[in-house]
């Protein structure tokens, strides 16, 4: 599915994707707030499909889950960065967004059109009529992901 | 192939010769952790939506210990709870008797070479046997107990070599408050730290949970100490078998090591201010700060050797008369060792209250929560905005020694002073 890029920086924490002001206030409002400082009106503008791409160390920060929600919520299709704090990776991998490391980080630009290939692990720059490559996810969390994330993971599992 | 004592745990766990770092895995848990505040209450609607069982109950290890004494209704719902899970699905269960990363190994069930989860972000303590040892959300924890399994990235190893030798009334706490100032509450990027050096070898088990307790103040997921003679000793003491202990450490060489050195002798006692543990500053920094409350409790500062320093600083002195001494000893176990040794006694004389062996505080529970702008020093992990009690309380962290002599001397100060005379 194609989409356009958020092209963001270093070090984006828990609390600019979930801040924590407005935690307990239910999954929309949280939203509604997402990387309001990193990225101006990002809930307004992003659309079904979209995709972040972020520098080192995404989603730095507390253990909150939200963080991953907020960005399911807003239908954001895959997490690109060229790093990932490991907290965030675990429950982004958990509750089925994909999360992608992707070190090249040069030849995209922010607002770019582009066809996020799960399959074959690559980015593919529409209007460049290019590719970058991305890391491959190993094949246990694969198996996660097309399920849907964890829950529904295990219960095909228990089934 | 070389590999460093995290990847060794793993690749046993994951049934593997060899794993690389950064490799995605997926592990068998030798052994799953939950309290009554994240576990059953938690994990069974989820667990229930699974339609799963239980996969081993001999593997699971529930404890209460946050709403115990919590002096709320709803705190003992959540414990009656908790009983009748346990009694439902025979798990092994320690009903108020101490907190769990304090209980769990003195009862024997952390051992070199294991692969284990809690429901705590604590649970990193486990890392002081030699344990690869992590905290995990209730989620992740239903699949845990339904599977007995989990998926683990293979972390670098950080290794925090401590060189040179504390000085007396320097303690493990003063260490990790100093490396949560240094290195930052990220410092340990989800990965292993692993503590060595002379001054490691040096400290007792109890001072080496404070140092794998706080990894997680450091953000990593585990903080390991490779077991030695004294690890083997300790769990041989307990009637625990220590195993093939000899086999976990980390290779010479071994690849994704990063190696930070760090000098013990010249370690001043450390105190973090409000609200965080990686505002840390030596204690000359900010001595005559005035305190009306010193806690010495939780899973970090209430264990046996911790009482004990602290009664030592206060023998035969009186706590000052603006200050509130509260003392919760970690465990029902620590607490009767150290009444036959003297040191409740030393409390009670001194005018200490007793708490009960809970949570307490820690977590923000009971009757001596902290009220409106009271300042406290305390001997826990964490100092975050309204954790203890009121939003408007401060709370400065410290070793149970600083904690003590800050007591006595009525503003936070040096316990050398105390150890000295
Ligand atoms: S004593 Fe404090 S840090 Fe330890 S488990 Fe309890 S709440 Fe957590």
């Amino acid at each position: 599915m194609a989409g356009k890029i958020f092209l963001l920086g270093n070090d984006i924490d828990t609390d600019q994707l979930a801040p924590g002001r407005f935690m307990g206030q239910g999954i929309k409002k949280l939203s509604e707030h997402c990387l309001e400082n990193a990225y101006p009106n990002f809930p307004k503008l992003v659309k079904r499909g979209d995709v972040i791409f972020g520098g080192k160390n995404f989603g730095t920060g507390s253990s909150r889950e939200q963080a991953v929600e907020v960005l399911k919520f807003l239908k954001i299709s895959v997490v690109i960065a060229q790093s990932f704090a490991g907290i965030f990776y675990r429950n982004s991998i958990n509750l089925g967004l994909p999360a992608v490391v992707c070190y090249d980080n040069l030849h995209v630009q922010d607002g770019e059109i582009v066809d996020f290939d799960l399959k074959n692990n690559q980015l593919n720059l529409i209007e460049k009529n290019k590719s970058i490559k991305l890391e491959s996810i190993p094949t246990n969390l694969m198996e996660i992901l097309n399920d849907g994330g964890l829950i529904p993971h295990l219960k095909k599992r228990i089934k | 192939m070389r590999m460093s004592l995290a990847q060794k745990i793993i690749s046993k766990a994951a049934n593997r010769e060899f794993v690389s770092v950064g490799e995605v895995v997926t592990a068998k848990v030798d052994l799953a952790m939950i309290h009554d505040s994240g576990g059953p209450r938690r994990v069974s609607p989820i667990l229930k939506d699974l339609g799963a069982n239980l996969y081993n109950p001999s593997k699971i290890v529930v404890v209460s210990d946050h709403f115990v004494s919590s002096g709320t209704e709803s705190g003992e719902k959540i414990l009656n709870f908790t009983r009748d899970w346990v009694k439902k699905n025979n798990t092994t269960f320690y009903d108020s008797e101490g907190i769990c990363h304090v209980v769990l190994p003195n009862k024997g069930h952390l051992r070199p070479g294991m692969f284990v989860v809690g429901g705590d972000s604590h649970s990193t303590t486990g890392g002081a046997f030699g344990a690869y040892m992590f905290g995990i959300g209730s989620t992740e924890m239903a699949g845990v107990l339904a599977t007995g399994e989990i998926w683990v990235k293979v972390p670098k190893t950080i290794l925090l070599n401590w060189h040179g030798k504390l000085s007396k009334g320097v303690m493990a706490k003063d260490i990790m408050l100093y490396l949560c100032g240094k290195l930052g509450m990220d410092g340990g990027k989800y990965q292993a730290i692993e503590f060595m050096g002379q001054a490691i070898k040096n400290l007792s088990i109890n001072e080496r949970m404070t140092l794998s307790n706080m990894s997680a103040e450091l953000g990593a997921q585990v903080g390991l100490i490779a077991p030695d003679n004294k690890t083997a000793d300790f769990l041989t003491n307990i009637g625990a078998n220590p195993g093939n202990w000899k086999n976990f450490f980390t290779d010479d060489k071994a690849t994704g090591i990063e190696k930070h050195n760090f000098n013990a002798s010249i370690l001043e006692p450390q105190v973090a201010t409000p609200h965080s543990p990686s505002n840390s500053l030596p204690v000359s920094e900010i001595e005559n700060t005035k305190v009306e409350i010193a806690y010495i409790g939780a899973c970090t500062g209430a264990k046996y050797e911790d009482l004990n320093i602290a009664s030592k600083i206060l023998k035969n002195n009186k706590i000052h008369n603006k200050i509130k001494l509260l003392v919760a000893p970690a465990s029902l176990e620590e607490q009767k060792k150290a009444k036959q040794n003297g040191i409740m006694k030393i409390f009670e004389d001194a005018g200490a209250f007793i708490l009960p062996n809970s949570c307490g505080i820690c977590a923000g529970y009971g009757a001596h929560r902290l009220d409106p702008n009271i300042k406290c020093i305390s001997s826990t992990a964490r100092n975050f905005k309204g954790r203890m009690g009121d939003k408007t309380s401060k709370v400065w962290l410290a070793s149970p020694a600083t904690v003590a002599a800050t007591a006595i001397f009525g503003s936070i100060t040096d316990p050398r002073d105390y150890l000295l005379n």
